[in-house]
């Protein structure tokens, strides 16, 4: 049965720098690097060595814990450096992008005629399948487990986030396959959240499709989950980013794992923020090249509330859809602790006007505003926090390690991303996401 | 670039030794630090613990100046007889009596945390910058400066800084200085001699001045003598009391700053204002008052006669009693502080309603020291937790419930 969620507990972060609805292409990067590390958990094993060739499609590690799961290369080209950190730790494996790709093919498929396994098999085989994560703990799925119900969000409501209308605009083709290969893989529903006003998803047999309006978290699949059905104990469900449904659709159509993304490129630090097409794993150099301003700016993969910090020569995260780029915040503020700050945006009106604009769109920079504390205020993490959920006792559960409690609170029904917000507004300064990363991590290792 | 260079260059050559965590505190205080986020949340809010705590401390500043007015009031009234409010000189000599307990109180509190910081080698924590200036508001004018040492270094070692510091205590580390003071030099806490200046008999003898009453209206009730003062000086604060607890309508306008800037919790402090209004309602019927008390109808005979020990305060009107004392004090400052408060919006309401409860309970059975906010706020920091837990275990329940639907 679908259903109307409405968040009234959140907050919509005002920020400069929203991408105009114009779409332009970037010049291929010389080198793709793909990072294990935007795949939480997976240890790689490496099937292809230095020096080799690939085609795009083409497997290059899997992952330890469950070898059906592979990774396969965005592009063609040559294996340039495989990079090692400590106990050589693999932290990048850079490819060297041939001129024009060429893709390792599969067959069309549909995905209305295949069986379950088939479409496991499929999107296995293909490299797809790390597109999948899991909840609990926000990790790649496990190949073999059958979700209770899958989850996507068709609402993007995090700072600056691209507009799906117009990311999605000509893809209803591809979402409808890549929506009916999820029904297959479930017994249960695929859920599937939309504001009231869009109109790009195509309508599925076994898809619901549910209206969600109001604040961020609003888009976070987890407020969705929540809200519609929510995971208990011992439970598994799958979400799927809808940009990259329409991936694994076009692998259904084409037979060919074409990597590619609409990326939004938002912020203060952009010339002209817009969209492009790149590629999963391009080098950022490349996707913002000629747009950048000049001064000194933090590059974020993804959006200000979980992206990751970038280099401009790192590459894009797997799973980004979104380059942001903001004022670095690494300077001193005489008395800035006490006196308003005009610029600066406070959800507390201790000594802040920001209460008084409510429109106002902010150029906030990276500065904590801050030191770390210990918790000290109470009742303003519910404020912006619609899960059923403590977030400082579980937060507290998770810092002395106490796995009854965090099962308790409901450690299951969350991810870092939830606590994004939680953090932002944390006079205290601690590192939620961090906290809870590591918490999820403890319950994987302890309960599995 | 000057001075931010040259301090910057200055932390990085404290950067390690034990002068880190000393030289950072002045520093941070001059400069919001130039740390940047890694991961996670990029962008931050604009409020820090320091803007938190200050905030706190603006409202407490119109509270502490017309202590300072108050006390020399309270005093030229005693000797004179007649005094004017709002005169330099009534101002001087509570400046002049008050600086010196704020300088103890902060100097003391705050050389420990120094101490405590550059020991356990973490920053210095802002907690004490509240703690401090609500010390001198909370205790007699006129006490000796070494009591309010030992006791604000009892407060601070015993009731935080062995707990963890800023964050971790159970008890209000105010209200533990207080406590401390209170059964250590109980004649210098209590009574009659200590709330107005220059009451204290050996001060007074030597000025050639019989004594000065320097009695609370709650001293007087608790006697079964009638109260002398007018609804407007309770209200406004023109009565002897500790230093910043007088003013009733200045503690609402800081407890209304408060809820308004985000930082007190409204639901603490509404729901101590019913508590101790439902307390006083139960005590005026029982002495038969509460008709008289809600301004229509005569008093009866209530259970408690006018002869028992405990009719004064029983029958002083109920919401009178929010305006006498410290309760309105306890409630707006010191109930809503939010470690050692209940953590839960739920456990809020619950934890406010017993200190407003227990406050006039205790007020009104102890008349040897008929204070009891600050034993009420004590003893519900020590319970906190135990609502807390209550309060979070109905949503664990919850949970348990969904899976048990889930699987049945």
């Amino acid at each position: 049965m679908s259903k109307d969620i409405r968040i009234k507990k959140g907050l919509d972060l005002k920020l400069k720098g929203e991408a105009e609805k114009q779409l332009s292409d970037v010049a291929r990067s010389k080198v793709y690097a793909i990072k294990p590390s935007d795949f939480h958990g997976v240890v790689p094993k490496m099937i292809l060595k230095e020096g080799t060739t690939v085609k795009a499609g083409e497997t290059i590690f899997f992952s330890k814990k469950d070898e059906a799961v592979k990774f396969v290369s965005p592009v063609s080209g040559t294996i340039q450096e495989i990079i090692r950190g400590e106990k050589r730790v693999i932290l990048e494996i850079r490819i060297l992008a041939d001129s024009q790709d060429v893709h390792l093919e599969h067959s069309k498929k549909n995905p209305k005629t295949l069986s379950s396994s088939e479409v496991r098999e499929h999107l296995l085989a293909s490299g797809c399948w790390p597109f999948i994560k899991q909840r609990p703990y926000d990790v790649v799925a496990n190949s073999v487990d059958e979700p209770r119900a899958i989850f996507v969000s068709g609402i993007n409501s995090a700072p600056l986030e691209g507009d799906l209308d117009f990311v999605l605009k000509e893809k209803k083709e591809v979402l409808e396959a890549g929506f009916s290969a999820l029904t297959k893989l479930t017994s249960g529903k695929v859920h599937v959240t939309v504001s009231p006003k869009s109109d790009f998803m195509p309508s599925v047999e076994g898809v619901v499709i549910h209206k969600g309006k109001g604040v961020h978290p609003v888009g976070l699949v987890s407020t969705q989950i929540a809200k519609i059905d929510p995971i208990n104990k011992g439970e598994k469900v799958w979400t799927v980013q809808i940009e990259d449904v329409a991936i694994i659709g076009e692998l259904f159509l084409t037979g060919k794992f074409n990597p590619e993304r609409i990326i939004a490129l938002t912020g203060s630090g952009f010339e002209k923020p817009s969209y492009v097409k790149a590629l999963i794993n391009a080098q950022i150099n490349d996707v913002v090249a000629g747009n950048l301003k000049e001064g000194n700016y933090r590059i974020i993969s993804g959006n200000v509330l979980t992206g990751d910090k970038k280099s401009k020569e790192d590459s894009l995260g797997f799973y980004h859809n979104q380059v942001t780029v903001i004022p670095e915040g690494d300077d001193y503020d005489f008395f800035g602790w006490n006196i308003p700050r005009p610029n600066k945006f406070s959800v507390y009106r201790a000594n802040m006007f920001s209460f008084l604009t409510p429109k106002k769109k902010y150029d906030l920079n990276t500065n904590t505003n801050g030191e770390h504390r210990g918790f000290v205020l109470t009742g303003e993490y519910e404020k912006v926090c619609p899960l059923d959920i403590y977030p400082m006792q579980l937060l507290k559960a998770i810092l002395v390690k106490d796995i009854d409690q965090m099962e308790a609170l409901g450690i299951y029904e969350v991810a870092p991303e939830d606590f994004a917000l939680t953090e932002y507004v944390c006079v205290s300064k601690q590192d939620h996401q961090k906290i809870v990363r590591e918490g999820l991590d403890i319950m994987i290792k302890e309960v599995g | 670039m000057g001075l931010k260079q040259n301090l910057h260059n200055l932390k990085e050559k404290y950067r390690g030794t034990k002068f880190e965590q000393g030289f950072n505190a002045l520093h941070t205080f001059l400069y919001l630090p130039n740390i940047t986020t890694h991961s996670g949340a990029h962008v931050r809010d604009a409020a820090d613990l320091k803007r938190v705590m200050n905030t706190v401390i603006m409202a407490m500043v119109p509270v502490l100046i017309f202590g300072m007015f108050n006390a020399g009031y309270q005093h030229n009234l005693a000797i004179n007889g007649v005094a004017e409010f709002l005169t330099m000189d009534n101002f001087v000599v509570g400046l002049k009596k008050i600086l010196p307990l704020l300088v103890v109180s902060y100097g003391v509190g705050l050389g420990i945390e120094f101490i405590f910081a550059t020991v356990k080698k973490h920053e210095v924590e802002e907690g004490y910058l509240v703690t401090g200036m609500l010390v001198p508001l909370i205790v007699p004018i006129d006490l000796p400066l070494w009591m309010l040492a030992v006791a604000v270094a009892f407060g601070v070692i015993i009731a935080k800084e062995l707990f963890g510091g800023t964050g971790m205590n159970v008890l209000n580390p105010a209200l533990t200085i207080r406590a401390f003071l209170f059964f250590n030099w109980a004649a210098w806490m209590s009574g009659d001699k200590v709330w107005v200046h220059g009451a204290v008999d050996g001060i007074t003898k030597m000025n050639g001045v019989d004594a000065i009453s320097g009695e609370t209206i709650l001293g007087t009730l608790a006697a079964n003598r009638p109260v002398t003062y007018s609804l407007q000086d309770m209200f406004f604060g023109f009565i002897p009391g500790s230093v910043g607890e007088t003013s009733t309508f200045l503690i609402l306008l800081g407890g209304a700053f408060l809820i308004f800037t985000g930082i007190g919790s409204a639901r603490i402090m509404i729901s101590s204002i019913v508590g101790a209004i439902v307390m006083g309602i139960i005590f005026n019927s029982l002495a038969g008052t509460l008709m008289p008390a809600l301004g229509m109808g005569e008093a009866v005979s209530g259970v408690i006669g006018t002869g028992s020990k405990f009719f004064g305060l029983m029958s002083f009107p109920f919401w009178q009693h929010l305006m006498v004392g410290g309760l309105a004090f306890g409630i707006v400052y010191m109930a809503t502080d939010p470690v050692s408060a209940s953590q839960t919006n739920r456990g809020k309401i619950i934890y406010g309603f017993l200190i407003g409860f227990l406050s006039i309970l205790i007020r009104v059975f102890n008349p040897a020291y008929p204070e009891g906010v600050m034993m009420a706020i004590l003893l519900m920091n020590v319970f906190a937790p135990t609502i807390d837990h209550y309060v979070v275990q109905a949503n664990v329940k919850r949970r348990m419930k969904r899976l048990k639907t889930q699987t049945a």
